[in-house]
């Protein structure tokens, strides 16, 4: 069973509706012991990063999904889920900008892409170039076209987590994989037959 | 790279997908389930489901469909057509839309915009505008905008309006042009242009597509990032890959 864990931010339903599409049986939940007890877990978010670390933390979730992962079962994050594994996050407020602390489960930096020449959020379809043989991304054509709205990505300090890249502006880390953490900036479950896939890949991993 | 985004848009009246030509004319043609999924095994890019019943019981019509297409559908879709209040954006987006489409009630109440983009982000809030020219022949004068499907004249300037809605927090604009909508002679790209150079957000150019010259043209010429379209594709004149091939052999950059 996998669990996608809700923390009362945003819509989760067509995470579940694309594994269920897909044949497999996924469950949203805010319940720390169903996530516990789940084979795989689905970290999803979406919005501000101050915001959602501090739903999170509410919602008892924090050391659950730390446990998830020292546990060795399979997590993956989507967007939001993706960098808030990280250090910290550099957020604009108006005019300025303060860090605020991450799950820190990878060391690495959030940061906003730079304004002055490019439209922010990105969001529409854009292509990663595959890094490092992630098992999420087998049967996925490099340069493959996936769906991305975001206006931060993510910095790791270990290039080796790298999964792969997307050039918006700069080259930047659009996903990372490393042993049984996967985690993608883009949105899988509404990447057409590419999310489909990489959805599937996780599903059936062992 | 950022690709150019092809989109069909499904009129839908009680559940199933007309196409108005000039707002007023109506045929039927299908499921918008069915059709929805269709086009995103055929390569769209996104998708805008576009309301059209008027009757009481519509709000729950359209959250009943968003969430139908949800369970089969894997790009991102649009839900508009007398969306008046965060409730109900609220509830189409739980149902599983990604963004809100709001025209008619955004004119009638600006602070639907900020709200709605405070609540769910700016990317969820696609102001919609149906523009028309003040005069035919001369567009130095201007297009006006429209509120209720055309009908309704506001006086509002479109320039005025769009510099308004990106302050207020529309995260695209999805510009129609009601001299062209209908007519299959192409897109107005003098107003594409006017409005995707007064705003950074997004510009959707709809209203006018006959052939695939013309979505090449509203990209090239129009400066828009997104193409909408309707009878070409759902009379199955053209397909999406027979579109993007075209933009791509014009040196547009696309999802292929």
């Amino acid at each position: 069973m996998i669990a996608i864990i809700d923390y009362g931010v945003g819509n989760l339903r067509s995470v579940a509706k694309a594994f269920e599409y897909i044949g497999h049986q996924a469950v949203v939940t805010s319940d720390p012991n169903e996530v516990l007890e789940a084979d795989k877990v689905v970290l999803p978010g979406v919005g501000a990063f101050g915001k959602s670390i501090e739903s999170l933390t509410k919602a008892g979730m924090v050391p659950v999904v730390k446990e998830v992962v020292t546990s060795g079962r399979p997590l993956l994050g989507i967007c939001l889920g993706l960098q808030m594994l990280f250090t910290e996050s550099t957020e604009l407020f108006g005019d300025a900008t303060a860090a605020i602390k991450g799950l820190d489960i990878l060391p690495g930096r959030v940061l906003r892409f730079p304004e002055s020449h490019l439209k922010v959020p990105q969001i529409g379809w854009n292509s990663i170039t595959k890094k490092n043989d992630s098992p999420l991304l087998h049967g996925v054509a490099q340069g493959s076209f996936v769906y991305f709205v975001h206006s931060y990505y993510v910095v790791p300090e270990n290039q080796e987590v790298i999964a792969c890249t997307t050039n918006y502006g700069l080259d930047y880390c659009s996903g990372i994989s490393y042993g049984n953490l996967f985690a993608f900036q883009f949105h899988p479950e509404k990447s057409s037959q590419v999310g489909l896939k990489i959805l599937d890949n996780f599903a059936k991993l062992k | 790279m950022l690709a150019k985004r092809i989109i069909p848009c499904l009129d839908v009246k009680d559940g199933r997908v007309v196409k108005g030509t000039e707002f007023l004319q109506l045929r039927d043609a299908g499921d918008p389930v069915e059709l929805g999924a269709f086009y995103d095994r055929e390569g769209a890019d996104e998708l805008v489901f576009l309301d059209i019943t008027a009757s009481h019981e519509r709000r729950k019509t359209v959250v009943d469909m968003a969430a139908r297409v949800a369970e089969q559908v894997f790009i991102p879709f649009a839900v508009g057509g007398g969306i008046a209040s965060t409730e109900d954006m609220r509830a189409i987006l739980l149902a599983g839309a990604d963004k809100i489409a709001i025209n008619t009630a955004a004119i009638q109440n600006k602070r639907l915009i900020s709200e709605g983009a405070e609540l769910f982000g700016t990317q969820c809030i696609v102001v919609a505008i149906d523009a028309k020219r003040r005069s035919k022949e001369d567009p130095s004068q201007g297009w006006e905008v429209f509120i209720h499907g055309g009908r309704t004249a506001t006086g509002i300037d479109v320039y005025d309006w769009v510099k308004e809605v990106e302050q207020l927090g529309a995260g695209e604009i999805l510009l129609t042009s009601m001299d062209r909508d209908g007519t299959k002679d192409g897109y107005d790209n003098l107003l594409n242009k006017m409005v995707a150079e007064a705003v950074k957000i997004p510009v959707i150019a709809s209203g006018g597509a006959g052939n695939l010259e013309h979505l090449a043209d509203g990209i090239i010429e129009g400066k828009v990032d997104a193409v909408l379209a309707a009878s070409i594709f759902h009379y199955k004149e053209y397909t999406i890959q027979e579109a993007k091939a075209y933009l791509k052999s014009r040196g547009i950059d696309v999802r292929l």
